[in-house]
């Protein structure tokens, strides 16, 4: 039991995908322009990425090793199809609104890498949990990113106004530049915590083994 | 700088590299002289903006200063506020942002230059483009109505359009006099309207020999020569090189901008090149851009390929055989 925990939290904090693998960063700069878009984003690739996860590791005994790669897209192409449409018909406004983005779903190489690095070579419990906690790690940052982004570019959260009467936004934050000077301090400032974070005892060093993220582009 | 810290007793034992003859320029007497060769261009600034002019003028410094001073204090690295870079950032700033602009604005402005463009990088001579530019870029993307000018004035300041934005056609009203862009009796953002006072302060850079002639002419000169070439609206050769010389924040941008060591190419050849780049995108953003200026974004955009040109124009050793590129 506790091997599930702390692949659920290796997810969200060790290898956190967005902010200490660096992976899958297409959606990160581009859709967290408002909390709302990021948290829909975030809850579209959970869902992909655990249900992926289940069905790869699944079929990980028959599955042949040459085309296992074509094989992880059409499953997680397959899932993709399916948020896409449900958010289309449940959320229309998200959908619109976030686009292109959930198609490339497909080709967003957290996905991809946690098929290979996991899900085809563990256990289907041990695979959720790590769908699970990838896909928390990568909601969290995306909210902790648009958090930023939506209250000094437009001076609101989840779309209710939080800054005071004379705040004026800045409105190059919800723009490209403002993505990438947040992403910038937000991976500075995880790089600062995770060295305090290291150079104190904190209980048991768990590194969970086998589940080291492979970088892949995307 | 480092080598005056270390070691006190062995001072005189000088094991060093070439070169060996040392001329008495340091970092704090050339920021020093550039500030001072700024302060005609203030004066006028402040004659003909007011003393709100003066008000944003020092909320930029002294931003610019304290910001150094926490950044470096919290990094634990050496605090470098008497070097004058940080003074001459905010200074620069200031310059580029209209007169009726609010404090805060110029307040963050200042605190992006210093924090983000220059001590993230690694403080000064580590910041790969100039940090008074970025900022300027970052402050009209994020506030694009202070950045423009195009609020009510509060005061009795001069209003109007500037008189690129008028060339260009995207506003209307009556081009002024030579005499008086020469002089700086125009709108325009705080630093870049007075001709006059910038040469004078440019004329002191180059004689003090702070600054080398070659990114100022090849930026200005370039400028002129496309501007005539093309700038006019009956056809080749019939632009107006002198307005665009004058108007905007080519003057400024030129002597005090580009000119800047850090962000500029070292050698003569990679300087003239610069200069001329930097002429050419200007050219391109007046003329055909969807800005008005274009003075800024090409200092920028050339900042960005220095590292190119300048190995690109690295000097051959006397001797050697010529490298192939």
């Amino acid at each position: 039991m506790g091997r599930m925990v702390s692949t659920f939290f290796n997810g969200v904090i060790n290898e956190n995908p967005t902010l200490r693998l660096v992976i899958g960063m297409c959606p990160v700069l581009a859709v967290t322009t408002a909390v709302v878009n990021g948290f829909w984003m975030g809850v579209a690739v959970i869902f992909v990425l655990t249900a992926s996860n289940i069905l790869i590791s699944l079929l990980r005994n028959v599955t042949p090793a040459q085309v296992r790669i074509p094989f992880f897209i059409v499953v997680i192409a397959t899932f993709t199809t399916i948020a896409d449409l449900v958010l289309a018909a449940f959320q229309p406004d998200i959908h619109a609104t976030l686009g292109l983005f959930i198609p490339l779903i497909v080709v967003n190489c957290i996905i991809l890498g946690r098929a290979e690095a996991v899900a085809s070579r563990n256990t289907v419990p041990l695979s959720i949990m790590d769908g699970l906690g990838m896909g928390t790690g990568f909601t969290l940052a995306l909210i902790i990113l648009a958090s930023i982004r939506e209250i000094l570019g437009a001076g609101t959260w989840f779309g209710l106004p939080v800054m005071p009467e004379g705040f004026e936004p800045a409105v190059v934050m919800i723009l490209p530049p403002g993505a990438f000077v947040s992403l910038g301090f937000l991976l500075g400032a995880m790089n600062l915590i995770t060295a305090r974070l290291s150079n104190r005892p904190m209980g048991s060093k768990s590194q969970s083994s086998g589940s080291a993220g492979q970088k892949l582009e995307g | 700088m480092e080598e005056k810290k270390a070691m006190p007793s062995l001072e005189k034992l000088v094991v060093a590299s070439s070169p060996h003859i040392r001329a008495g320029e340091t970092v704090d007497r050339l920021m020093w002289q550039v500030i001072i060769a700024l302060l005609p261009a203030t004066a006028v600034s402040v004659y003909f903006f007011g003393m709100r002019s003066l008000c944003l003028i020092i909320t930029g410094v002294v931003t610019a200063v304290l910001t150094e001073a926490l950044v470096e204090k919290s990094l634990s690295r050496e605090v470098t506020i008497a070097d004058g870079s940080a003074a001459l950032t905010g200074l620069l700033l200031a310059f580029n942002v209209p007169a009726n602009a609010p404090w805060w604005m110029v307040a963050v402005g200042s605190a992006f230059a210093i924090a983000v463009v220059k001590q993230v990088f690694g403080g000064l001579g580590a910041n790969f483009v100039n940090p008074a530019l970025a900022s300027r870029a970052f402050l009209l993307a994020a506030w694009p109505t202070h950045m423009t000018g195009q609020l009510p004035l509060p005061l009795d300041t001069m209003t109007g359009a500037t008189p690129l934005a008028i060339l260009d056609g995207t506003a209307s009203g009556t081009l002024p006099t030579y005499l008086d862009l020469f002089i700086g009796n125009v709108s325009g953002v705080l630093g870049e309207t007075s001709a006059l006072a910038l040469l004078v302060g440019a004329a002191y850079l180059l004689w003090q020999k702070v600054i080398d002639w070659r990114i100022p002419a090849g930026f200005i000169g370039t400028v002129a020569l496309l501007t005539w070439m093309f700038g006019g609206r009956d056809g080749l050769f019939t632009g107006d090189p002198l307005y665009h010389v004058l108007a905007g924040g080519l003057i400024l941008g030129a002597f005090f901008m580009a000119t800047d060591y850090v962000t500029s190419p070292i050698t003569s050849r990679g300087r003239l090149i610069f200069g001329i780049g930097c002429g050419f995108i200007t050219v391109l953003i007046r003329l055909w851009g969807g800005y008005p200026e274009g003075v800024s974004y090409s200092i920028l955009l050339m900042n960005l390929v220095v590292p190119f040109l300048a190995r690109w124009t690295q000097p051959r050793v006397y001797g050697t055989a010529r490298a192939r590129v």
